[in-house]
């Protein structure tokens, strides 16, 4: 209890001497395991190479600038796969996670004992792996391709859009579900008014911004043979040529930038 | 035309939020319920509709026994029962014709509401409403554009578009000023008057229930304690409701607001 008497006065601190004294413990041990892994770390560490790391990376930087600037006339055609990987996969995935959605929200789905741990488990294995993972599986599956990119693009950002919009389902006002309900309306009625209205800013910004990451993500995808410019990336890495490489970094550069002043206008004009 | 027969509701919780109710609600007659919070007057209004799902009892809404209604007849009693609720529960992101229009939704098929393609007779009549109400000019504003007392005149376009017998009112002014407050209850017992409505209004604020409403039903803990005209309502009957305190000032308050509105008549 934070309020102590002292006599006949009435003190107040903000926590008891006790509860100091546990919190100072806390901190002790917090600080004795960081100087423990601090003190491995470094002996598992090879120094030599760390203290080299910055000749060498002054090396690759000498070597990378200025970038080969006539290699860019190869590059277009890649980087337009880039973009169609990461805006087909986005479309895909939010045409899949809207049901799975509406599925896994406590509030919507037909069944919290049999559907909703399904559409959960859809969620969480979409989300455990990573994309370039399951380009991996599906390149082994499908051929390599852009269109294994797409498909591991959709993959992946099925669960994160569907695990943002049942969160979004679950926290609309529910008393605009009621007063729809209440004049009659049938169970997609009350979906299409009283519940979709709702969450339409949430889905919007939801689907703007996976596009987003996405267009990052499908950049690396060319590394396993998914198609895009990444396939330019790794193939300049191969053969060490280094002023490809920064080119081609530039154009990822700009091709992010582009997409992040996209969504932050999207995003502006529809909430 | 509405009869609540031994209406019983018990929270999974175990609080028992109405305890038997018998009530019987003429043609056209407009009720008052008041009682503390907690009393039950919201899970009553809403077991009528069967937002909350009575368990044991029976609704008699003229001759049908809504407890007992199949999900299909059930959305079709529900047309004819208007709501009206304490937040307006108007539907934030849609247009004020939108929120009046989907009244109408338990008439119209999935694809013509979603495509807000209504009969033309369902706009013409949101049309009189909004007029009525005065809010013509408001129909292509959005809904969260609208002051509170705007949005309670929607929420009641809404519910009378449904073209119901019965209105169940949810305290409609507890989120408005006392000049809100008043205009809104005048306007929802004119608009019964005028068209024959039945209603039960949950109301706090018992003043402005002796105001307007001819007949008023006390709850206290899910059971009713009073039920007869708003003049009958002394310190003692308060305090049957409501618990002891001092009434004196609260029934004075009422005859001087008469007085007031009286002369303001004139």
């Amino acid at each position: 209890m934070p309020v102590l008497e002292k006599g006949n006065a009435q003190t107040w601190r903000r926590r008891t001497t006790g509860e100091n004294l546990f919190r100072w413990f806390g901190w002790l041990i917090g600080v004795a395991i960081f100087a423990v892994c601090w003190q491995r770390i470094s002996e598992a560490t090879t120094w030599f190479f760390v203290w080299d790391a910055p000749r060498i990376a002054g090396d690759i930087w000498t070597r990378a600038t200025p970038p080969r600037w006539e290699y860019i006339t190869q590059l277009g055609r890649p980087i337009w796969d880039t973009l169609n990987i990461a805006t087909l996969g986005t479309l895909i995935a939010i045409c899949l996670a809207v049901p799975v959605a509406f599925m896994a929200a406590r509030n919507t789905t037909p069944s919290v004992l049999f559907i909703r741990p399904v559409a959960l488990l859809v969620i969480v294995s979409s989300r455990s792996i990573n994309s370039l993972i399951w380009a991996l599986l599906l390149i082994a599956i499908i051929g390599p391709g852009v269109f294994a990119g797409i498909i591991a693009i959709a993959i992946r950002s099925i669960g994160f859009c569907a695990k943002l919009l049942y969160e979004a389902i679950e926290e609309i006002d529910h008393t605009q579900v009621e007063a729809i309900s209440a004049t009659g309306a049938s169970r997609w009625q009350v979906m299409a008014y009283g519940i979709v209205p709702q969450i339409l800013p949430a889905f919007a910004g939801i689907s703007v911004f996976r596009w987003d990451i996405n267009i990052r993500e499908s950049t690396v995808l060319g590394l396993v043979g998914a198609g895009g410019i990444g396939l330019q990336l790794s193939a300049s890495l191969n053969v060490l040529a280094w002023p490809q490489v920064s080119l081609i970094l530039l154009v990822i550069l700009a091709a992010v930038m582009i997409s992040e002043w996209v969504s932050a206008k999207v995003r502006g004009a529809i909430i | 035309m509405l009869r609540l027969e031994k209406l019983t509701k018990t929270y999974r919780t175990g609080d028992r939020a109405l305890k038997e109710i018998d009530l019987e609600v003429g043609k056209g007659q407009v009720l008052a319920l008041i009682g503390p919070s907690g009393a039950g007057k919201s899970t009553l209004i809403r077991c009528v509709n069967r937002l909350v799902q009575p368990t044991s009892g029976a609704v008699w809404l003229e001759d049908t026994d809504l407890t007992r209604l199949g999900s299909g007849a059930l959305r079709r009693a529900r047309r004819e029962m208007g709501m009206i609720f304490q937040e307006y529960a108007l539907v934030e992101r849609l247009t004020v014709m939108e929120n009046v229009l989907s009244g109408r939704l338990g008439y119209v098929g999935f694809w013509r509401s979603f495509l807000r393609w209504y009969p033309q007779s369902d706009i013409d009549a949101a049309f009189r409403l909004l007029d009525r109400v005065g809010l013509l000019h408001m129909a292509d504003k959005r809904a969260d554009e609208l002051s509170g007392g705007q949005r309670q005149r929607v929420g009641i376009c809404r519910a009378l578009i449904q073209d119901p017998k019965l209105l169940l009112v949810d305290e409609p002014t507890a989120s408005l000023d006392p000049k809100t407050s008043r205009q809104i209850m005048r306007l929802i017992t004119e608009l019964c008057r005028e068209r024959r409505l039945a209603a039960i209004i949950n109301i706090h604020d018992v003043a402005l229930a002796q105001m307007f409403v001819p007949r008023v039903v006390g709850l206290r803990f899910g059971e009713i304690v009073y039920d007869g005209l708003p003049t009958g309502l002394t310190p003692g009957k308060l305090t049957d409701i409501y618990g002891e305190e001092d009434w004196e000032a609260t029934i004075q308050k009422v005859e001087d607001e008469d007085v007031e509105e009286v002369e303001a008549a004139e």
